[in-house]
């Protein structure tokens, strides 16, 4: 799948250039503050957001967050110029410039929060605006799916971190990183240390695509070019690594923290240069070599050492350079002959000289070569491998392992498609990128070789200051130096490229032997395939178990509830009525208890709805003599008469209906009636229970008080109804008008004759 | 005070019987948007007066509590009926072009201006038995608005609403009775009192059980919210946003007012039971909703989804908790009538809700697109939206007090609901349009487009205002739970003061 760039070469509205103004002018602002910085001046800024959680927006710029800030603007800047060109005549492109400029001011605050929650803002903001940059193409299918997938796996992580913020946050008592970073040893020691740093890595482990969360990132590949060089290079993939840096002088230390980063990057890290040497599509070994990168980067973060530190900070502005470059050349392939198979590209160099030297000054740092950035990168990845602390070998082993590989795919993006003759037909005759598009890789390629050959600026501006952000002090970090004499590192950087240039020569029978060895290991990415199947699958058996469109079952279970809740809280609360005395039954009492009994039995039984009507009229009847046996024959007369009624209508509007109980719904009645009588058991004996004591009787004797005093009505129940609780009356007549209302409507809207 | 308290329950069945009497004339349905008008500003000089003196109460009719109906307001009652207000004008409006001639005829706007009045009397009322009653007015005339129209699954819905609604009627009444029984009084604060002060606390405990089920109904938790799904997806879409938004709303908020001022006594067991019941309500919701295919299915199950996390505030029983759930109240029924408002605007110009036969939403109305993302990315708890600080808050109470399971269950939730939400994201907006046809919004008559997006566009508006603003929300939502936990000034209030 590639893109599909602008057809033509672009003349698009100047507006598409803003952003491009906006980033240049951060960059130029953080640009500004570097030698403040350096000087060991961090700046703090604050502004209240939700001071009753605690929550502030809170800026700190120190050498980490300045040097990612740099990267974010300065990266950013060429990407919006790059965009303008790419994708500038597309219909989406104004939303597209919106989505970046929100996931690039995102990504700013993101590294410059001093606050944790206002840091997680921003992290979730990067998620959301890189899903819509995914989604980018959204009529395709696969283009929805990764959008999702990245999501989903750094949404389920950022969740986890959240947790993690918010408990690292109550046990340092604050949550501005100023105060957590100075609270290290306490919160080393503090119980919850393991499951805040778990939960954090969780986030930061999926967001910067960590083995085995690596298998959303090749897919984001869906995005157009820019966005992957961005988002998927230089900036969002690195929110993860910079917030392990960020954290480093308050979790590292630990062997747990030493352990699962250096275990997870030396993994992550080997894993990804084997099957980036495999792919065929340029952006798809790209988008592998940025996971073994950022497998480096979180295996040199496992470490305390000055080396290792240095080696991070050296690599993290190597990558990010080489790599945005990379993918805009290859943007620029893809522009200029439709397709991004290494089988087939080749000759280019003619058509695109500017493109295919941008590509050899990168592809040499990325290959680790002299006099460029990379070769110190390399070197002083070595000094720190071998500099950690335990099983340095291994570690050193596993970056040779990387190293070689990156080289060879280096040679895979920058030789073969310009200096090699073309395996095939091109799907378009190719021709030049225009301007914009060669100003970003030129750039970025240029700055990697001035900064081999002058390390010392780098090293003073950005290098030891991030170094200092790590481990407290500027001291510790190591120099960058072409040459350092022979040592073990260059011996190691020479075993490096003669291996790396051995597996170039091979790569075409590694590749068949890889795509045999990965075809036969489980792939993640079915298996988000699988979990998603699966996920539908539960959801849809619950929905199929407790939603299954059957009233009766509805309220059986809702009627098991209530057994369960009432009679199992009696039990458990011991509020069984003691057994009631005999001696106050009376005869008609019983009589109409049985006649109560009868009546609902019959209802439940019968299968004439005119008989269940009846019955349940003579229930109705029963409880209007009990009133009259108790003394109070105005409600009796009341009752007699509404029971009359409604016996009488609803008969009336039965008697068209069908006879009750569909075929095969007559086998429940023995559970049904078991649940009856047994909740009808559990209110009987609340019942009991309740009468134990005697009622208050002070609202009943207010009312006879004052019903003729104060209300001026000698019927206590007309009183009630109409002036001590006229409110209820009210609101029951409103009940009545509105029931009619709604069986007018019910009855008109549902006449046959009168069709919607 | 008294009407102050009064006129928010008054208005609407003014409005109501003003809206039946000029019914299918022009003059009807305005007549339902300025009483909606007047009900805002009648609950904004509510919540005026209660911000500015604490708990207010009225005694209707002049007889002193406990003997007659005493409305009282609270922070809690105060924000309820604001929000009720808002929903209702957005809905009134809304419903100007979406409620055909023929249900107009029928008396559309009485019934649903009726049931903004019991609604707003459940959120006032002082009273046991009252809130009974407004419960019934609810429930009647929701069922006239549910069935209104008369197809066959409106119907089917229907009658399974009406029914377990009306099991939990009887619930309800029989709590009362008992309950009355046992302390001689119906008034709330008074209950307070006497509830406490009974002998026998297990019987209690056996009462609010009857009443936590009665509710929990109402509320739509775990295992009783069969009802909702069944019906929700039936009515026409105003009809259902205002369901969506109000009703369930209507039964947790009488859960927290009785399991906060009467059932006190036995927290260990009831909120614990709550604590449960809020889990399985999250998770069983927000997994209903994975199944669905249709936008105002999956919808209607992500209401019972997220009433588990209001009644989690509830169950947890802290400050910071019950803060979380009333802010958590306040932020779903904008977002969630939201949601459904959308629902039927997609259904305009797409065809359909179902998934399966819509899509080109994006390209075509990008609008509607960005109206749509703005709830539904709160839904999901997307920072910096309204339903991420109430998640945040929630979850962080539940951490403040090692409540690790029913945190990892919230958070899961919350991926879960992401999942729901992109689903319908990229289904009928990304996905280009089965029929290949552009559902732009231009098609629609320009005084509908504009009476249908106003008020979509207003609530996106309001959940973005608490999104980005949230301090005044927390804080208010911080004094409403203090007054919910210790209610002696909502008791003094309504009793006088003892001394």
């Amino acid at each position: 799948m590639t893109d599909e760039p602008n057809a033509a070469p672009a003349a698009p509205g100047l507006a598409g250039l803003l952003p491009v103004a906006l980033s240049a002018v951060l960059f130029a602002g953080f640009l500004a503050l570097v030698p403040q910085v350096a000087d060991g001046g961090a700046i703090r800024l604050a502004w209240d957001w939700v001071p009753t959680l605690g929550i502030a927006l809170s800026f700190l710029v120190d050498g980490l967050s300045l040097t990612f800030a740099l990267l974010i603007s300065g990266i950013g800047a060429l990407v919006f110029l790059y965009s303008w060109a790419y994708l500038g005549r597309k219909p989406e492109f104004g939303r597209y410039t919106l989505f970046l400029t929100g996931f690039m001011l995102s990504m700013l605050g993101l590294v410059l929060a001093d606050n944790l929650i206002a840091l997680f803002v921003f992290w979730e903001l990067t998620t959301i605006t890189s899903y819509l940059l995914i989604g980018f193409n959204h009529e395709q299918a696969d283009a929805r799916r990764a959008a999702l997938q990245a999501l989903f796996v750094t949404g389920a992580g950022a969740l986890a971190m959240l947790a993690g913020f918010i408990l690292l946050g109550f046990t340092a008592g604050s949550f501005e990183l100023s105060v957590i970073l100075a609270q290290g040893e306490a919160l080393r020691a503090h119980a919850l240390y393991l499951p805040i740093l778990i939960l954090i890595l969780a986030g930061t482990f999926t967001k910067s695509a960590q083995f085995p969360f690596h298998f959303w990132l090749p897919n984001a590949m869906a995005a157009p070019t820019p966005v992957s060089a961005f988002l998927h290079s230089a900036t969002m993939v690195k929110a993860g690594v910079y917030l392990m840096a960020r954290l480093h002088p308050a979790l590292s230390g630990t062997e747990i923290w030493m352990w699962s980063l250096t275990i997870f990057g030396a993994i992550t890290a080997v894993f990804a240069s084997v099957v980036a040497l495999r792919q065929t599509d340029l952006k798809q070994a790209l988008a592998y070599t940025t996971l073994m990168a950022l497998g480096t980067l979180t295996l040199f973060l496992g470490q305390e050492s000055g080396y290792a530190m240095t080696a991070f900070a050296t690599f993290l502005i190597v990558h990010s350079l080489y790599k945005a470059a990379l993918f805009l050349v290859v943007g620029n392939i893809d522009y200029a002959t439709g397709t991004r198979d290494a089988r087939i590209l080749g000759g280019l160099a003619r058509t695109m000289p500017v493109t295919a030297f941008a590509a050899a000054l990168a592809a040499m740092s990325m290959a680790g070569l002299p006099p460029f950035l990379g070769f110190i990168g390399k070197e002083l990845k070595y000094a720190g491998a071998l500099a950690v602390a335990s099983e340095p070998l291994v570690v050193a082993g596993a970056i040779l392992i990387a190293s070689a590989l990156m080289l060879a795919v280096a040679g895979v993006v920058a030789i073969r498609p310009f200096w090699l003759p073309p395996g095939g037909a091109f799907p378009r005759q190719p021709r030049p990128a225009p301007w914009p598009m060669l100003t970003g890789p030129v750039i970025l390629a240029l700055l990697g070789a001035t900064f081999g050959i002058y390390p010392d600026t780098l090293e003073r501006a950005l290098v030891a200051p991030t170094v200092a952000a790590l481990l407290g002090s500027a001291e510790e970090a190591k120099p960058l130096v072409l040459w350092a004499g022979v040592n073990l590192p260059l011996i190691l950087s020479v075993a490096t490229i003669v291996l790396g240039v051995t597996i170039y020569a091979f790569k075409l029978r590694l590749r068949a032997a890889l795509a045999r060895a990965e075809a036969a290991l489980p792939s993640f990415d079915a298996g988000w395939d699988r979990f998603l199947k699966g996920l539908n699958r539960v959801a849809v058996w619950q929905t199929r178990v407790i939603q299954p469109g059957v009233l009766r079952f509805y309220i059986f279970v809702t009627f098991v509830t209530v057994l369960i809740g009432a009679a199992g809280t009696m039990l458990a609360r011991g509020a069984l009525p003691a057994l009631p005395s005999l001696s106050t039954v009376t005869w008609d009492g019983l009589a109409l208890s049985l006649l109560i009994v009868a009546g609902a039995a019959i209802a439940a039984v019968t299968g004439s709805r005119i008989a269940a009507m009846a019955a349940l009229g003579v229930v109705g009847i029963a409880v209007a003599m009990i009133f009259i046996v108790f003394g109070a024959p105005d409600v009796a007369i009341t009752q007699l008469l509404v029971e009359t009624l409604v016996v009488v209508l609803v008969a009336v509007a039965l008697l068209r209906l069908p006879a009750l109980d569909p075929p095969g719904t007559r086998d429940r009645r023995p559970r049904d009636a078991v649940l009856a009588g047994a909740v009808g058991l559990t209110v009987t004996l609340t019942l009991l229970a309740v009468i134990e004591r005697p009622l208050d009787r002070s609202l009943t004797d207010y009312f006879e008080t004052a019903s003729w005093v104060e209300a001026f009505g000698r019927n206590i129940v007309n009183v009630i109804l109409v002036d001590f609780r006229a409110l209820d009356t009210f609101g029951e007549i409103a009940v009545v008008v509105i029931a009619a209302l709604s069986a007018y409507a019910l009855l008109r809207t549902t006449d046959k004759r009168r069709p919607e | 005070m008294s009407w102050l308290l009064a006129t928010p329950l008054a208005l609407p069945f003014l409005t109501g019987v003003v809206a039946f009497l000029l019914r299918g004339r022009p003059a009807g349905r305005w007549i339902s948007v300025a009483g909606n008008v007047a009900l805002l500003a009648a609950a904004g000089l509510l919540m005026a007066r209660v911000l500015q003196s604490g708990v207010i109460a009225g005694q209707m009719g002049g007889w002193p509590a406990p003997f007659g109906i005493t409305l009282v307001a609270d922070y809690l009652s105060a924000v309820m009926v604001v929000i009720t207000a808002i929903t209702a004008l957005a809905v009134a409006v809304y419903a100007l072009s979406d409620i055909g001639a023929r249900a107009e005829k029928l008396g559309y706007h009485a019934l649903f201006n009726f049931l903004i009045g019991g609604v707003t009397g459940a959120f006032l009322t002082g009273d046991l038995f009252n809130l009974y009653v407004w419960f019934e007015v609810m429930l009647i005339s929701s069922f006239g608005l549910l069935v209104l129209g008369g197809r066959r699954e409106q119907i089917d819905g229907g009658v399974k609403y009406v029914t377990l609604n009306l099991i939990s009627t009887i619930l309800f009444l029989s709590g009362i009775g008992l309950l009355y029984g046992m302390t001689g009084t119906l008034n709330m604060a008074d209950l307070a009192g006497r509830v406490a002060a009974h002998e026998n606390q297990g019987l209690i405990t056996v009462v609010a059980m009857l009443f936590m089920i009665a509710f929990g109904v109402k509320a739509a938790v775990f295992p009783l919210f069969f009802w909702l799904p069944a019906s929700y997806h039936t009515p026409a879409f105003s009809v259902s946003a205002v369901f969506a938004g109000l009703l369930t709303k209507v039964g947790v908020y009488a859960l927290i007012r009785l399991f906060t001022l009467v059932f006190t006594g036995d927290t260990g067991f009831t909120h614990h039971i709550l604590l449960w019941v809020a889990g399985l309500t999250m998770v069983t919701g927000v997994l209903g909703a994975a199944a669905q295919t249709d936008i105002r299915k999956i919808l209607s199950f992500h209401i019972v989804s997220q009433i588990g996390y209001m009644i989690m505030g509830l169950a947890l029983y802290t400050p910071f908790a019950v803060a979380g759930a009333v802010f958590y109240l306040v932020h779903h029924i904008i977002v969630k009538a939201n949601l459904f408002l959308i629902a039927g605007v997609a259904d305009r110009v797409a065809g359909s809700t179902a998934l399966a036969r819509i899509g080109g939403l994006y390209k075509s109305a990008p609008l509607l697109a960005v109206l749509f993302l703005i709830p539904a990315f709160s839904l999901a708890g997307f920072p910096p939206l309204s339903g991420f600080w109430a998640k945040y808050v929630l979850v962080a109470a539940a951490l403040e007090v090692q409540g690790w399971i029913i945190a990892a269950v919230a958070l899961l939730v919350g991926l879960l609901t992401i999942y729901s939400m992109t689903k319908i994201w990229a289904e009928a907006f990304w996905k280009a349009h089965p029929d290949g046809r552009d559902p732009t919004l231009a098609q629609l008559d320009p005084g509908v487009r504009r009476r249908l997006l106003l008020p979509v566009g207003a609530l996106a508006a309001l959940t973005l205002v608490i999104g980005f603003y949230p301090e005044p929300f927390v804080t208010f939502a911080k004094d409403a739970a203090a007054q919910l936990l210790d209610p002696t000034a909502y008791v003094v209030a309504v009793l006088g003061d003892p001394s």
